[in-house]
């Protein structure tokens, strides 16, 4: 039976990559490390990022190795907390929160807008040496001893009681956030000063709309991490007493510090998938996104309102009850615009002609998985429940849904959606589908087992662990490695369409958006002559008339 | 399914009685967290199908084959309302609701006997007032509130007791309180669930509910001797308290019986509840915890009591309903002339600089 | 929002477009350009607005926890450098305010001479602070490193400050507190002496450049923006300024 597609590719016989594209442009590896390209650089990035998800994903794989028994007896405890924290470290600054903005937000944002390039070129080129710099310092941290602190860096503990490489991974991060800063201060003068005419901001992608509020984020919130890492790596170095409650300094500042941006963090990762989301759901039911303005609005009220919620990280660590109110209230409330996200989607739906390549099949898993994870938010944001799943598994369950379910769904979406975009050729549509349910089905055995670990009372970060905690610890482990084969899969075929993928042209998935009517790869200056913007986004009955008007002449 | 081994067989058989899906139910507020709880599983399960329901039925009705023509709509402010506020009530539910569990949990009973938990990398030590100690351990009587008063002498720790559905953070330099009301008798659970290094993993423990007869006969076997009050009466003499805490007419500090649990007027006006809190920081700042009335000269004990002392010095101050106890033990020890402020148990040489660690 | 102002280019048909030289290619028109960019700067100090915003936080809550300790480590800082550096700072925003002036009408000479005092100004504020902090050295008030209380349980082995202050001496449990004072005095002044580095850098830079004759054709925006860098910094100096040397002066 021949699955429905929308799918439409020029003639594979005749049919070529551009001649002049951005990445024929110029050759040679200096015209790559000094270019000011957004499309190159964003290449740079997604090799990068995918590099360090492999080493955060080794380290996960001997996460689940050791939680095979309960016995600490892969390793000495010592080594599984350098595991788990650096896990943490790589997985969150040196994948989740570039990963989105960074390569698919590089590459096409500026196109999607109409520009030729983002608002600062050589500050984006700046921004992926920031992250290599970030992430070399941070392997070589690991390499000559690793860190374990924990991703969350915990005073006193991190800055009295640990004698690891702690100063080094700190300047690490610290690096790493200025490249979000600049990241994010780049996508905001752009969006802001570079739409070409016409384009409005109700008539930008969504996407668009998610990236900018998480630039947001990235530009307000990411400075206290800065400063929050200098003041640990001052009073580890110099005992300065901030933190040190013999001194009078206070184990709490650390901790109002640290998750005022750590909470925000949390948005960034997940707003520029939810614009992957937007954009996929609305091409593969060929109709605009239900509610766009809800949308639109909600991706920003989330970065507002992610600033107002950080304390409910810290519910039983001593703040008083008006404090924990106030933090529950708001967290409730934040709650809501993700909610009114899914519901937009599932409704985009209504009414629509759906077809289920893989895109739309990471974006399935997306809306479930997602729905989960911030269901199980909500578990948490009330004070009471919170109490005794606070500090379990259960919390790792559910930050795992929202980050792995949710963002890394969308991020592989997306990677599947514009990868004709970037590369000019398709990726093979069975195997990458297959792909996408192995890593569906593997999630769910890894990390569903995880929430009913954390409701017994398992805790986090624990090498050893009573024996009755064993069986589901197995299952996530066999999860894990079903897991593991779903996300090996698409370097392997994404990587062999480089080569053999059949050729793409300018719009397979007949989608709207400026980036779709120009063509794959795109070249150096992305357009030939800036557009006029005359119509919505997701506007389809527009799209018809394009065709209607090629088909028209000659 | 008879050619499955026998030690399958058992291990199956084992696995699936033992098997449940949350922790026991062993204390008071366990069952009302766990009605939240549920609500909430229940509450995500709908949402969840809701979402599943939708997602797949539309799947199904507008795939392609059957609906080539997508019909472009932009929007309907009613559905928006629907999805926006049925969410944010059923969340404000769940926010009261846990909120009130919560002030439940954090706001210990007046009658509570209270028990102190020092977390120290990494072992739990529970000190009862009667002067049992316990390492990793801790007993309770069921049918009694009780409190616990935790601090930490390193790092952050959490105490928690899953059975229970508590858990309390333990920070260095300040107490954090909990309560709980056993309800059934046995052993349960007890983790560190705050990262706290290398045998983070290793800080656990078992808390044994006892029923009153046996809590009675277990209290008698396991003391070791002395109360913590009477270890902090003990302090309070060595440390040379006795010099200005003297309940005189003229002492130099004030007369410290009742003290615990009365509104104080500080120094600088304001009113404060002494409560344990106050006065472990009074012994540690009291340059910030002085009378009206009393001049800001009583020296910090930072350094020179540990946080076992400090425990044992507030025990006692909370015993005091008294003079007798303090007068007893002022007329064993003499004076040094004014000025020096050192007092001296009677006949011997000064102490040091007051460095007495416990 | 007033940035949809974009002009078109007459592109459209292949037409090579006119532009000034230091026109960027991405950008379609120079206005374009050096909006974005004049955005993009602002945009940066509102990031070094929540960097240093971290510190303030410190600094409140210590501050309101031990007044009295901060009172008496504030007496420590010298009033008369604290004052010189305000005015050396303050003037030398007015000279770099001057020197964005002669770009815009391309006086070249005056833009050099403005861009050359603000330098020497930023190099005497920084002097001044060297000053300070070998003060602060010789008297041990650095933390972590034999930090020292005796000029605050007896205030009368510090003559000069016992002279102009007559404080009281501090219970040794608040005395311990000045140390945080003083870490919050060296991190702030620090990260503050830091930026004013690396904007002295950027001024030697300008420097040549300047003399080169590359501000004064039009292309203003590397000063104007630089100025604005250079004017945050000093606001930050004014609200350190009273906070660090301010407290409680009054006798």
């Amino acid at each position: 039976m021949s699955a429905a597609t929308i799918v439409s590719l020029p003639d594979q016989s005749t049919a070529r990559i551009p001649r002049m594209n951005f990445m024929s442009k110029e050759k040679g590896l200096l015209s790559w490390l000094l270019t000011g390209d957004h499309k190159r650089i964003a290449m740079l990035y997604l090799v990068s990022i995918t590099f360090f998800f492999f080493i955060g994903g080794a380290l996960a794989g001997l996460i689940r190795l050791e939680l095979l028994t309960p016995q600490s007896d892969l390793m000495a405890t010592d080594t599984y907390n350098k595991v788990f924290s650096m896990h943490g470290i790589i997985m969150i600054f040196f994948f989740l929160v570039p990963s989105v903005p960074a390569t698919i937000g590089n590459f096409l944002m500026p196109i999607m807008i109409g520009a030729k390039d983002l608002a600062l070129p050589k500050i984006n080129l700046l921004s992926w040496y920031l992250y290599m710099a970030a992430g070399i310092l941070g392997l070589y941290a690991m390499a000559t001893g690793g860190v374990d602190t924990g991703w969350t860096f915990t005073t006193p503990l991190s800055t009295h009681y640990l004698n690891t490489n702690v100063i080094t991974t700190g300047l690490a991060i610290f690096i790493a956030g200025f490249s979000s800063i600049f990241t994010g201060l780049n996508f905001i003068v752009t969006i802001h000063k570079m739409r070409c005419p016409g384009m409005t901001w109700f008539r930008l992608p969504l996407f668009v709309w998610s990236n900018y509020a998480a630039s947001i984020l990235m530009v307000l919130g990411t400075p206290v991490l800065a400063i929050t890492l200098v003041l640990v790596v001052l009073e580890r170095t110099a005992g300065i007493g901030v933190f040190d409650p013999a001194k009078g300094g206070d184990p709490l500042l650390f901790q109002h510090l640290f998750w005022f941006y750590s909470h925000p963090a949390v948005y960034i990762m997940i707003l520029p998938g939810m614009g992957v989301i937007s954009e996929t759901v609305s091409t593969f039911s060929r109709k605009r996104v239900f509610g766009y303005t809800a949308v639109a609005f909600s991706s920003v009220a989330i970065a507002v309102f992610g600033f107002f919620v950080w304390a409910h990280h810290m519910f039983i660590m001593g703040i008083s009850n008006y404090s924990m109110l106030v933090f529950s209230l708001l967290t409730m409330l934040v709650a809501v615009p993700s909610a009114i996200k899914i519901f937009n989607w599932a409704f985009t739906l209504y009414k629509g002609s759906i077809t289920f390549e893989t895109p739309m099949l990471y974006s399935f898993g997306f809306m479930g998985l997602f729905t989960i994870g911030g269901l199980t938010g909500v578990f948490l944001a009330s004070s009471g429940t919170d109490i005794h799943l606070t500090e379990t598994y259960f919390i790792v369950a559910h930050f795992h849904f929202v980050m792995v379910g949710g963002m890394l769904m969308a991020f592989l979406a997306g990677v599947h959606f514009w990868w004709p975009k970037m590369t000019g050729r398709m990726y093979p549509e069975k195997i990458s589908q297959l792909a996408a349910l192995v890593t569906f089905i593997g999630f769910n055995f890894t990390f569903f087992p995880q929430f009913i670990l954390g409701t017994l009372g398992m805790p986090r970060r624990y090498a050893t662990y009573p024996p009755e905690f064993q069986v589901l610890n197995v299952f996530s482990t066999a999860g894990a490695t079903i897991l593991g084969v779903g996300y090996l899969l698409p370097i392997l075929y994404l990587t062999w369409s480089l080569k053999y993928g059949e050729i793409a042209g300018d719009n397979p998935w007949q989608a709207t958006g400026l980036e779709w009517q120009i063509q794959s790869p795109p070249l150096t200056e992305n357009f030939p002559a800036i557009p006029i913007m005359d119509h919505e986004a997701y506007d389809y009955e527009w799209l018809e008339g394009q065709k209607e008007k090629v088909a028209s002449v000659g | 399914m008879s050619h499955i081994s026998p030690v399958l067989w058992q291990f199956l058989v084992k696995w699936l009685t033992n098997f449940s899906l949350y922790p026991p139910q062993a204390s008071k507020i366990a069952p009302q967290m766990d009605a939240l709880y549920f609500f909430m599983v229940l509450v995500s399960l709908i949402g969840l199908t809701v979402v599943i329901l939708l997602v797949t039925a539309f799947s199904i009705m507008y795939r392609q084959k059957k609906h080539p023509i997508p019909v472009q709509i932009e929007g309907s402010t009613m559905l928006e309302a629907t999805w926006t506020i049925i969410p944010l009530g059923l969340f404000l539910i769940m926010f009261v609701w846990g909120a009130l569990i919560y002030f439940r949990v954090y706001t210990p009973p007046a009658n509570a006997m209270n028990i102190y938990v020092v977390g120290k990398q990494w072992m739990w030590k529970a000190e009862h007032p009667g002067g049992q100690h316990e390492i990793n351990s801790l007993h309770v009587p069921m049918g009694r509130a009780v409190q616990l008063t935790l601090i930490s002498q390193d790092v952050f720790h959490s105490f928690s007791i899953p059975a229970f559905r508590v858990k309390r953070e333990a920070i260095p330099g300040r107490y954090t309180t909990v309560w709980f009301e056993a309800t059934t008798p046995g052993t349960y659970h007890l983790f560190c669930t705050q990262y706290c290094g290398t045998d983070h993993s290793h800080m656990i423990g078992d808390v044994v509910v006892l029923t009153p007869d046996d809590y009675k006969r277990w209290l008698a076997g396991s003391t070791s001797g002395a109360s913590l009050a009477q270890n902090g009466e003990r302090l309070f003499a060595s440390l040379s308290c006795t010099a200005c805490h003297n309940a005189r007419p003229d002492a130099r500090g004030p007369n410290l019986a009742n003290v615990y649990g009365s509104k104080l007027i500080l120094a600088n006006g304001q009113s404060q509840l002494a409560d344990e809190a106050f006065i472990r920081d009074a012994i540690l700042n009291p340059s910030q915890h002085v009378t009206q009335g009393y001049a800001p000269i009583m020296p910090t004990y930072q350094g020179q009591v540990s946080e076992d002392g400090v425990i044992a010095l507030v025990e006692y101050i909370k015993q005091l309903n008294s003079d007798y106890r303090i007068q007893q033990t002022t007329t064993t020890t003499t004076l040094l002339p004014e000025g020096e402020g050192k007092a001296t148990p009677a006949g011997q040489k000064p102490a040091g600089q007051g460095m007495v660690n416990q | 929002m007033s940035d949809s102002q974009v002009v078109v280019h007459g592109a459209a048909e292949g037409a090579h477009h006119e532009h000034l030289p230091y026109q960027r290619h991405h950008f379609e028109t120079y206005a374009q350009q050096s909006d974005a960019t004049n955005f993009a700067m602002w945009l940066f100090l509102l990031t070094e607005v929540m960097f240093f915003g971290g510190l303030f936080t410190a600094y409140l809550i210590y501050r309101n926890w031990y007044y009295p300790a901060f009172v008496q480590a504030s007496h420590q800082l010298n009033i008369f450098w604290g004052t010189a550096n305000t005015a050396v700072l303050i003037s030398s925003s007015f000279t770099m305010a001057m020197a964005v002036w002669s770009a815009e009408v391309k006086k070249k000479s005056s833009l050099v001479l403005y861009l050359v005092i603000t330098f020497i100004l930023g190099l005497v504020f920084l002097g001044i602070k060297t000053i300070e902090y070998s003060e602060k050295i010789e008297k041990h008030h650095v933390p972590g490193f034999h930090y020292s209380l005796q000029s605050f349980v007896n205030p009368q082995s510090d003559p000069e400050v016992y002279k102009e202050y007559k404080d009281k001496p501090l219970p040794y449990d608040m005395a311990r507190h000045t140390e945080i004072y003083f870490f919050l005095y060296f991190a702030m002044t620090g990260m503050h002496a830091l930026h004013m580095i690396i904007g002295i850098a950027i001024l030697g830079v300008m420097i040549f450049r300047a003399r080169a004759g590359a501000y004064t054709t039009g292309h203003v925006t590397f000063v104007e923006n630089f100025g604005l860098y250079w004017h945050f910094v000093d606001i930050i100096w004014i609200y350190l300024f009273p906070l660090l040397y301010l407290i409680s002066r009054h006798q």
